[in-house]
């Protein structure tokens, strides 16, 4: 190139013009890329970018539903729903976990208690789940951690639902508790389908009614479809299915009963039920000791679960259907009417009892619990004063096969079907059962035990009351039910559930008065349980029994002073009143209480002194229960219905809520 | 007296041109509004903002090119030693060191040499245009990469580059060697590597991510996945004016800034984009045309490359929310909220009309 040239203005120019044009051109397809580029975004592949961005904003939401509340047969609350601030962290979205949790104690109390909980429930839950730090906020704790809401990205205020119970360790056993679903419960609900409606539900039951009826007592969840901006907030709700509440539950249970059935029980150990003969419905259900539910409800802590978990009186084990005791002679009522079923006693028949039975060909003694033995006794003497020696000879002659045959009619060792959770079958042996368990064959002296309800045989305090029932209703068995109605969350109607016959013994009428009319004398002068009978103004119909705890060498004797707390009989009894027209039947057992007549059987005085004469004990012994006012229309103890109106079951288009879910309804 | 004087302001400005500026602007109102989730405030705070920028073009168009010519050299000497002093005491901001605090104000020279560099080289082409070497074109390059490097050592990679562009234009136009210009680019393909190693860790996660997104989704690549979203959502029709989820539910970062046209995207669909690629295509053949009409290589050069550099920025800008380049952090002229940003643009297309509508009275 040269060092200096004169540079042609028109030829200068039109370079210009030409490069200009270049530059235009490369402009041009610039556009054109951008354009394809927009093409190939907006129009080729619009339907992934249309879905990515409403993935961005729409949320679908649970909706939760309120949880039923329970009521028993007045309408007095047994568990409910209050609503409550929780202070929740999203483990994953907060920068740092423990310094969000440091820097919120700052703000509102966190207590050890809180945090240990919170790392417990962190284990169980998912890293993106909101989990509760504190619950129960303040008004002024929510205020102030609104203040300082955007330094906690992950930590939000809810308004929550709690299950409360209000009556605390009362009823606990029967209605249970609720807790935090965990993972085996989550395999549950898949497996009956029901997980879609579990999205938004936290609480799941896991004890007594709330268990047993927790499908009718959830609700079903509804759907909110939110807007979420980025911070995945909800900024508006674009459609809603409302949930629906779960169902309300009326029990039979009459709390004042409970109540004083539990107070009467004092600081021994046990079980009490108490059914309406009439329709099976469960009156009262006692285990003591109790516990409070309220504990389990946002996970127990560690301390109180160690408390409850190895006491050495199991507060956790609902005795009444999952305590397994000899039956001892409460046994006895049925055995006398197997006897007359079989025709191997005729009412009139005596026998001598000289305060000991021998097998024929056996020097070994089955002892009287009357060392010098009764003298004659006849059938209904034999229940009155129950007469040992009387059921090892009956049981003898009539052989294990025939008394299992004929005892297996009034439900021992069978589940009675109690709608509640875990209730034991109880034992009734049988030379089968046992060439199973032991490949041993049956001894006769085995027979002879088992007629005084001694040996294999077990049966829960259920067993007892529904087997009493079986008598008392003149062998119309109803299944014990605790559920008495059920408030339908759309229509607000009330439902009667219906007794369920679970089965007719064909008594002969004449053999069943004979053995009500000892049970009644169990009670009076003479009887075994005259004491507890004294001035009731009922014909009151039971029978007394002793279980023995430690077996009891030849030759030697049970002395009850002598025996340490834990090895002394338990004391039972079981009963039900008016014999003419019974309205209750009760079964009592008291661990280690000594004798039935003496330590049970009063207990089921008081008990059907209340529901039949509205009679609350006096001050001195009774509890919460004493400056309780019964109201004149209950003085009679008649059946009191829920508040409004009810409708019969079968006209009810909804069937009746069963224990279990079926499928995935 | 007043349509006189009114008649006498307006002389200088060209019509056509400012009729598609201001529809960019009414555009610009539009979607400020809607990203700012329908704020007032800075509707009003644009509003004034588009009122000074109309008034320094107004002014611009004013100034006689021979009055531009001697702001050349002392605007650059200026410019340059500005930059000089911000690299030795300038304030660090985000890791770069763009800012120099004059106690009463800060200032960032790099923004002056956007027009002081290309107003330079023009300059300085013009004034050896009767005895143009390779000489005076190795000067011009050098004058380019003097203030460029120092721009790229604060570091402003964006603006660096955008500045270089402008430059580039000057000598492109004023007939650069294409054997040279090929020659260079050839040189810089296989210098790449090398210059990779030069650039800072920032700049290439920017390069990474732009060529993989989803490499860094809730880091880097968050704005170019968000930006995407917005655009490809926004389909055929577009989802309609405030109606942009992806903007309104602020998935998309800088929405009102850098991100602007994410937002016309996604309310507007490809239809609003193929107008707006119209409107860009007709400012700049428009400003070529008046550039092409201006009576000095001076103007001719210098209007040129402010409209081509105009034309660059939206290139780069629409090119970046759509993902075909990196984040380089450079607004979209004249839609873009931002006072300094439309400041500049404005002013650059005043001196645009001023060069190509002062024709009687400048003699070559």
């Amino acid at each position: 190139m040269k060092a200096f040239r004169l540079i042609n203005p028109e030829l200068e120019y039109l370079r210009y013009r030409q490069r200009a044009r270049v530059a235009a051109l490369v402009a041009a397809i610039l556009l054109l890329v951008l354009f394809v580029r927009f093409f190939w975004l907006q129009v080729v592949q619009y339907d992934r970018y249309h879905a990515l961005a409403e993935n961005n904003r729409i949320a679908l939401l649970p909706a939760p539903p309120a949880r039923g509340v329970i009521y028993d047969r007045g309408g007095t609350v047994l568990a409910q729903n209050f609503s409550a601030y929780t202070l929740e962290v999203t483990p994953d979205k907060t920068g740092g976990l423990e310094r969000t949790l440091d820097d919120l104690a700052g703000i509102v109390e966190i207590t050890d208690a809180d945090r240990k909980r919170f790392q417990k429930l962190m284990a169980e839950n998912k890293q993106f789940s909101s989990i509760p730090i504190r619950n129960r906020l303040t008004e002024e704790e929510v205020a102030r951690f609104a203040a300082h809401r955007y330094r906690f990205p992950g930590v939000e205020v809810k308004a929550r639902l709690f299950r409360q119970y209000p009556l605390g360790e009362s009823l606990a056993h029967v209605v249970g508790y609720i807790g935090r679903v965990n993972a085996g419960d989550l395999e549950n609900l898949a497996e009956t389908g029901q997980e879609a409606n579990y999205r938004g539900t936290d609480h799941i039951g896991k004890a007594g009614v709330e268990a047993s009826y927790e499908y009718w007592l959830h609700g079903r969840t509804g759907l909110e479809k939110v807007e979420n901006d980025s911070g995945g907030r909800a900024v508006r709700v674009l459609s809603r299915t409302p949930p629906t509440a779960g169902y309300n539950l009326y029990l039979h249970i009459d709390t004042r009963l409970q109540q004083l059935a539990e107070q009467a029980f004092g600081d021994y150990r046990g079980a009490l039920v108490a059914l309406d003969p009439r329709n099976g419905g469960v009156l009262a259900l006692v285990s003591q000791p109790g516990f409070d539910p309220n504990l389990f409800i946002d996970g127990i802590d560690v301390a109180n679960w160690k408390a409850l978990n190895e006491s050495p009186d199991h507060p956790l084990i609902n005795r009444a259907l999952r305590g397994i005791y000899p039956p001892g002679s409460t046994i006895k009522p049925f055995m006398a009417l197997a006897g007359l079923h079989y025709g191997l006693r005729r009412p009139g028949d005596s026998i001598v009892d000289p305060g000991y039975y021998s097998l024929p060909g056996s020097s070994h003694r089955y002892r009287d619990w009357k060392k010098d033995g009764h003298g004659w006794v006849d059938l209904k003497r034999s229940v009155v004063i129950s007469c040992d020696t009387y059921y090892y000879q009956l049981a003898h002659q009539m052989g294990i096969e025939r008394m299992h045959d004929f005892l297996a009619r009034f439900g021992f060792g069978r589940r009675t079907g109690i709608d509640l959770d875990g209730e034991l079958a109880g034992l009734l042996p049988s030379p089968e059962w046992k060439r199973k368990r032991f490949k041993q064959p049956w001894w006769p002296g085995e027979t002879v035990i088992a007629g005084i309800g001694q040996g294999y045989t077990l049966a829960t305090p259920l067993q007892l009351a529904v087997a009493t029932m079986a008598i008392a209703n003149d062998g119309v068995v109803y299944k014990p039910r605790l559920i008495r109605a059920w408030r339908e969350p759309g229509s607000g109607r009330i439902v009667q559930a219906a007794p369920q016959v679970m089965d007719r013994i064909p008594f002969k009428p004449a053999h069943l008065a004979i053995v009500k009319q000892a049970m009644v004398e169990v009670t009076h002068p003479g009887g075994t349980a005259s004491a507890a009978g004294a001035g009731a103004p009922y014909p009151f119909a039971g029978k007394t029994g002793t279980a023995q705890v430690v077996g009891i060498k030849q030759g030697a004797r049970y002395d009850e002073r002598r025996v340490a707390a834990r090895h002394r009989d338990h004391a039972l009894f079981i009963a039900f009143a008016p014999a003419d027209n019974p309205k209750i039947v009760v079964a009592v057992m008291v661990e280690n209480g000594g004798h039935g007549g003496s330590t049970a059987a009063p207990m089921a005085r008081k008990v059907i002194d209340y529901w039949l004469l509205g009679k609350l004990p006096p001050p001195a012994g009774a509890g919460p229960v004493t400056d309780s006012v019964v109201p004149e229309e209950e003085q009679e103890g008649e059946d009191r219905g829920p508040v409004e109106e009810p409708v019969p079951a079968q006209d009810a288009s909804a069937g009746p809520p069963s224990t279990r879910a079926a499928g995935g309804q | 007296m007043l349509v006189r004087f009114l008649k006498r302001l307006t002389a200088h400005l060209d019509l056509p041109l400012t009729g598609l500026l201001l529809v960019l602007l009414l555009l610009s109102l539009a979607l400020v509004y809607s990203a700012s989730g329908g704020s007032d405030a800075k509707l009003l705070a644009n509003l004034s903002n588009m009122g000074i920028a109309l008034a320094a073009m107004l002014l611009a168009s004013q100034i006689p090119p021979q009055r531009l010519m001697q702001f050349a050299l002392p605007a650059y000497t200026l410019g340059l030693l500005l930059l000089v002093a911000v690299a030795l005491f300038g304030d660090v901001v985000n890791g770069a060191r763009r800012w120099l605090d004059l106690g009463i104000t800060r200032l960032q020279p790099s923004e002056l040499m956007r027009l002081g560099a290309p107003l330079m080289l023009a300059w300085y082409l013009h004034y050896r245009q009767e005895t143009l070497s390779a000489r005076n074109y190795a000067v011009g390059i050098l004058l380019l990469l003097l203030p460029v490097g120092l721009i790229l050592r604060q570091p402003d990679l964006g603006t660096s580059l955008l500045i270089t562009a402008s430059g580039f234009f000057v000598l492109f136009l004023g007939g650069l060697s294409l054997r040279f210009i090929l020659g260079s680019a050839a040189l810089l393909a296989a210098l790449a590597p090398l210059a990779w190693n030069l650039l800072h860790d920032y700049q290439r996660r920017r390069v990474l991510t732009m060529l993989d997104p989803t490499s860094d989704p809730l880091g880097a690549g968050y704005h170019i996945i968000q930006s995407t979203i917005a655009l490809g959502s926004g389909g055929v029709a577009g989802k309609g004016w405030m109606n942009g989820t992806q903007t309104h539910l602020e998935f998309l970062p800088e929405a009102s800034t850098d991100f602007i046209f994410a937002v016309f995207s996604e309310e507007f669909g490809l239809i609003g984009n193929l107008f707006l690629l119209l409107l860009f295509a007709a400012i700049v053949g428009r400003g070529l045309m008046l550039a092409a009409g201006a009576p000095s290589l001076f103007g001719r050069l210098l209007a040129a490359s402010i409209v081509l550099t105009f034309f660059t920025y939206a290139f780069v800008n629409m090119g970046m929310v759509s993902g075909i380049l990196p984040v380089v952090g450079v607004p979209l002229p004249l839609v873009s909220y931002g006072g300094t940003s439309m400041l500049t643009v404005m002013l650059g297309f005043g001196i645009v009309m001023s060069l190509a509508t002062h024709k009687k009275l400048v003699k070559t």
